[in-house]
């Protein structure tokens, strides 16, 4: 059975197409960023309108900035039709959405419809626990203190088809590619003496 | 024919809010008001047009006045100049209060020249506004007569009818006129008795040009501009409708006539109005706006089934009324080609669809701004009205993802802090960057920044946070403004 510690590679962090997926934790804005990155395509990020956090174009890797879509929808509803509608549209590559309120299970399912019909990806910021049992994945995001900036933990909590596990990646902002770093773990075997 | 309306301006004035008693209208011009236009009392009164203000005063103190709308008079104009539409073909406006008409071969449809000049001033008396008219053989002549006096030349007598007018009916300048008068030449009648040559070396050739048009050697064709499209389509129904299915099948009726008429004038549809008449004389109103320029009546269609769906039909719609309130032009374009088209139109449509929900001021990009204030460096600007623009690189001190309005923290220690609470969190630096030094804008009073200058720091935490934060070395205190990834 392969596992995510035996080969880690980029695309163990790519997001299934046509579906919806979660991120909770301190770092979600940082992973939608990464996502947005991979996705080729227009992308659209749902705010609400009394959110004061927003995206900083400065701060933003070179060329999302231009395909990015901001909607600011006043109040829950208007917001879950905002992703809904979004999610529809075919030229729309990814979706991401930040909704203040836990996502029901009929929001949840709703979205996986609508992004089957799309062919789009979505990426639901929420609060933690407050996802929805129709996720297709949960990443629990968090940025790692270390010697190096730019590492990211990002850890795979929920997985409807596919292996759970913690990725720690080491990702800077400006460019692209991400750099896996495996996990330190204890040697259940004593280590081949050096030669 | 030539139409002039002596006192357009005073009279569509007071058609709205008669006044009694003498009446101006008063326009500002070389830093002193100037009469515009009088009513016939303050004509009576002595009051002349382009007297100042001041002295008209003088003359008659009980003068009421009113600024005038040199709109407003063109706009009226206009209005008369398509209700003329009903005595001639060729209709143009002729300087700022008259008109003309090329009514060739149109006088005997009302049954001669006389019974069209009857038939004009008995309608415009009857709304109100004075006239004099004049018809002759030639523009010129028309417009000379109307001028003074009006009438009519009969054909053939060209020369006879005008010979008694002043040579400033000729439209020629002041300087010129007053020239002739100078020389004793003061009716039109000299002027022509006059050998042409030394005349035209004497007083430039505008003036035998002008001679010629009035006396008919020199053709001068009544030019009418061209009515601007109106892109507005009606259907009244025989028995009024009520379903939802009726009613957009109307409207796609409607479309096809709108968009056709789009597509002859090369433009689109930015905003689009739909008025509903209901049986009992009420109106309902379905109002969307468009993305980009559309005239794709499937496409406008789909934007309309929210809005139809949601108005309120009382006991039947009756008549059905489709505006487009704003148009762009629109190039024609080769359609059904390339995926990079349809992707622009899907995204068109989504845009549409979203801002004609929650409203197209929420409907975002992120667009570049010239300014080192992090606040100010891009700006939110509606998708709908404006391109993506790409943002030039970035190439200072490393920006967070996130921004947010600043944050003070909390019992911070050391400088830059060692530790701090921020948003209920005990952090501790592990590692700081900085400072990054921005002033204020000073020529833009921000609130924001009224206390002075930031020393900017990359902070890294232990606990996992890489945060943006600022130090005001004028008011001494932390705050955290943004996050990085």
């Amino acid at each position: 059975m392969k596992t995510l510690r035996d080969r880690p590679s980029s695309d163990s962090l790519a997001l299934a197409k046509a579906r919806v997926h979660e991120a909770e934790g301190p770092g979600r804005r940082a992973f939608a960023v990464y996502q947005g990155l991979r996705h080729p395509g227009p992308v659209v990020w749902v705010l609400p309108a009394h959110e004061p956090q927003r995206p900083l174009l400065a701060g933003l890797p070179s060329g999302l900035g231009e395909r990015l879509m901001i909607l600011t929808p006043k109040g829950e509803t208007d917001l879950l039709w905002c992703v809904e509608e979004a999610l529809r549209a075919s030229p729309v590559a990814l979706v991401i959405a930040e909704p203040q309120q836990p996502l029901s299970l009929t929001a949840g399912r709703r979205f996986q419809l609508a992004a089957e019909a799309g062919r789009t990806v979505g990426l639901m910021l929420i609060q933690e626990g407050q996802g929805s049992n129709a996720t297709e994945t949960r990443w629990h995001c968090a940025p790692l203190a270390t010697t190096d900036s730019t590492l990211h933990s990002w850890s795979l909590n929920k997985n409807k088809s596919g292996t759970i596990g913690t990725l720690i990646a080491e990702w800077d902002v400006t460019s692209p590619h991400v750099h896996l770093v495996s996990q330190a773990g204890e040697r259940d075997q004593l280590a081949d003496p050096a030669r | 024919m030539s139409i002039w309306f002596p006192r357009l301006a005073s009279e569509t004035s007071l058609r709205t809010r008669p006044v009694e008693g003498p009446f101006a209208l008063i326009h500002r011009s070389a830093n002193a008001d100037h009469l515009h236009c009088l009513n016939p009392l303050a004509e009576r009164h002595g009051l002349r047009r382009g007297m100042s203000l001041a002295d008209a005063r003088a003359i008659c103190p009980d003068l009421a006045t009113r600024p005038a709308d040199l709109v407003a008079e063109a706009r009226s104009l206009t209005t008369l100049r398509r209700w003329a539409g009903r005595y001639a073909p060729m209709v143009a406006v002729s300087g700022s209060d008259g008109l003309i008409a090329d009514i060739t071969g149109v006088a005997h449809l009302f049954g001669g020249e006389a019974e069209v000049r009857g038939d004009l001033h008995a309608r415009l008396a009857q709304a109100g506004l004075s006239v004099t008219s004049a018809i002759a053989g030639s523009l010129g002549a028309a417009h000379a007569l109307a001028r003074h006096g009006g009438g009519i030349i009969a054909e053939g007598a060209l020369q006879a009818g005008i010979e008694h007018l002043p040579v400033s009916a000729l439209r020629i300048e002041h300087a010129t006129a007053e020239a002739l008068a100078r020389v004793g030449l003061a009716r039109i009648g000299d002027l022509i008795a006059q050998p042409r040559a030394p005349l035209a070396r004497r007083f430039g050739i505008a003036l035998i040009q002008r001679l010629d048009q009035i006396l008919g050697h020199q053709p001068e064709p009544v030019s009418a501009d061209p009515d601007p499209p109106h892109f507005g389509v009606r259907m009244t129904l025989p028995d009024p409708i009520g379903l939802t299915s009726d009613v957009m099948a109307g409207l796609a009726r409607l479309l096809d006539r709108l968009c056709t008429t789009l597509a002859l004038h090369r433009r689109g549809a930015r905003r689009l109005r739909l008025e509903l008449r209901r049986v009992d004389r009420g109106t309902v109103q379905v109002e969307i706006g468009l993305a980009r320029a559309m005239r794709d009546p499937a496409r406008i269609l789909a934007l309309f089934a929210k809005g139809v769906e949601e108005i309120n039909a009382g006991f039947g719609i009756d008549a059905l009324r489709l505006f487009a309130a704003i148009t762009e032009p629109m190039a024609p374009e080769q359609i059904g080609h390339g995926a990079q088209v349809k992707t622009e139109d899907a995204l068109a449509d989504l845009v549409s669809r979203l801002g004609n929900r929650i409203g197209f001021d929420r409907v975002l990009r992120l667009a570049p701004a010239d300014s080192l204030i992090p606040e100010r460096s891009f700006q939110m600007v509606s998708a709908a009205w404006s391109e993506p623009v790409a943002a030039p690189p970035w190439s200072g001190p490393p920006r967070p993802i996130t921004l947010f309005p600043p944050e003070p923290v909390t019992q911070v220690s050391g400088h830059p802090p060692a530790r701090f609470r921020w948003r209920r969190m005990r952090l501790t630096t592990l590692r700081a960057q900085g400072p990054e030094r921005i002033a204020p804008e000073w020529w833009f009073d921000d609130p924001a920044w009224r206390s002075g200058l930031r020393d900017y720091w990359r902070i890294e935490t232990q606990e996992g946070p890489r945060l943006w934060l600022f130090h005001t070395p004028q008011t001494p205190s932390w705050c955290v403004q943004g996050e990085f990834a």
